[in-house]
């Protein structure tokens, strides 16, 4: 067992959970920025656009993330990190839509006729008025789909993309042992369950303090 | 050229030929997906209730396996079921590993669903029933659970469907579902363009076809 603590080991891994956050901090930012504007696209009902964004988020809401990740990897001459980084944006990406257009929703509608009647123009209105409500009332639901980005993202293992679920395989081959293996599936289960954890209960206690403040 | 073309008609010729292939990855599909909707559904309700229970420590089971199976990767739990489990001699075919791996996975948010609709029913509901001689157990089977339907529902149908989705984690354990045959088929001839279409029209009309019983089911509840 003292043979798979050692630093090797361990940075090799560390390799693997480098390549997840990479993955999962920029499919993070991508399919939210995807999602915020089909959201606004929808809500402005922007002519084509929003037809356009509707089939999207129909489409791909529907099809297994493993679909996405093995077209980006087979049918894009794109490198692995950056083929599970469009796969995992693009899949998000609808799911996202769906969460702010959830978010849009719950502003009520007074609100735009009213900021329409003091002069606002209709982008303002989206950026000052109801994006930041609707952020506030979708911080649950979005953060929630963080941890399933991250969690996700070991379905590129399935194309050969070493992140951390792929490193620990690699690393189960090497030892044989009933007791190694045990222990590298432990560890890599508890490395993606601090992260995850923690940002849900980051979530909780913005959602908190968020609450706290609203009127 | 033709070659280039990832959608040339001789692929597709190609694809029609194996589609047995692709017919037995669709059957196998959707016999984890039946297998593991029902498992979820029932440990969504035992989980879900032991969520509001009286009982901290029943309580705290819920947390425990909530937290634990919404904040690990379905593939860990998967692979863990197929590679470990038999080293401790415990040996399961790959239909029943995906029904297992899915339907506990699904299971947790199952939980969430229940435990939601349970909660936003008031409390005041389960006090009065049972100031009318019904025990917990029927206070919560006759009177709380189906006015759940509403808040719940549509939860459900979101874990529905991504229950859908996640069947295809079988095609990391060679699992023979339809994932894992159209990746295979297409990993050998590079005949990627028809495998996936195929794998994505299937796995868009299991979904929407759900997704429309599930309405059909909300619109009836709330009648």
């Amino acid at each position: 067992m003292a043979e798979l603590f050692e630093a090797n080991n361990f940075l090799f891994l560390m390799g693997g959970f480098k390549v997840t956050l990479e993955i999962g901090f920029f499919s993070i930012i991508f399919s939210v920025l995807l999602g915020t504007m089909i959201g606004i696209a929808r809500y402005l009902k922007i002519p084509v656009l929003a037809h356009i964004a509707g089939i999207y988020v129909d489409v791909v809401r529907n099809i297994p993330c493993l679909l996405c990740v093995l077209i980006a990897r087979f049918m894009t001459p794109l490198p692995p990190t950056m083929s599970g980084i469009l796969a995992m944006s693009v899949f998000t990406g609808a799911i996202m839509a769906e969460i702010v257009r959830g978010g849009i929703n719950s502003v009520s509608k007074g609100q735009f006729e009213a900021a329409l009647s003091q002069g606002f123009s209709r982008w303002q209105i989206v950026y000052h008025i109801i994006l930041p409500q609707a952020y506030r009332n979708v911080i649950p639901p979005m953060v929630s789909q963080f941890t399933t980005v991250i969690k996700d993202s070991s379905f590129v293992w399935a194309v050969g993309t070493e992140e951390l679920t792929g490193r620990s395989m690699i690393l189960i081959g090497r030892y044989s042992d009933t007791s190694h293996l045990f222990a590298i599936m432990g560890c890599v289960a508890l490395i993606y369950f601090i992260l995850n954890y923690s940002l849900s209960l980051l979530a909780r206690w913005e959602h908190k303090r968020l609450a706290a403040k609203s009127y | 050229m033709d070659v280039n073309n990832p959608f040339a008609l001789y692929k597709w010729q190609a694809l029609f030929d194996a589609r047995e292939l692709f017919i037995d990855g669709l059957t196998t599909t959707l016999e984890v997906t039946v297998g593991a909707l029902v498992l979820s559904i029932l440990l969504g309700i035992v989980f879900g209730i032991a969520g509001v229970f009286p009982n901290r420590v029943i309580r705290a089971l819920n947390r425990v396996y909530v937290e634990f199976f919404q904040n690990t990767p379905l593939v860990i739990q998967v692979i863990f079921i197929y590679n470990a489990l038999p080293h401790i001699h415990i040996v399961m075919p790959v239909l029943l590993i995906g029904i297992i791996g899915v339907g506990v996975y699904t299971g947790a948010y199952m939980a969430e669903a229940v435990r939601g609709g349970i909660m936003s029913v008031s409390k005041g509901q389960l006090e009065a029933a049972m100031s009318q001689g019904f025990n917990y157990w029927q206070a919560m089977w006759y009177i709380i659970l189906p006015q759940t339907k509403k808040v719940m529902l549509p939860a459900m149908a979101n874990q529905a469907i991504n229950l859908v989705k996640n069947t295809s984690v079988l095609a990391m354990i060679a699992g023979g579902d339809l994932m894992y045959q159209a990746d295979s088929w297409s990993g050998s001839n590079m005949y990627y363009g028809p495998a996936y279409f195929t794998a994505g029209v299937s796995y868009w009309i299991i979904c929407f076809l759900l997704s429309k019983y599930i309405n059909k089911l909300e619109k009836k509840a709330e009648v």
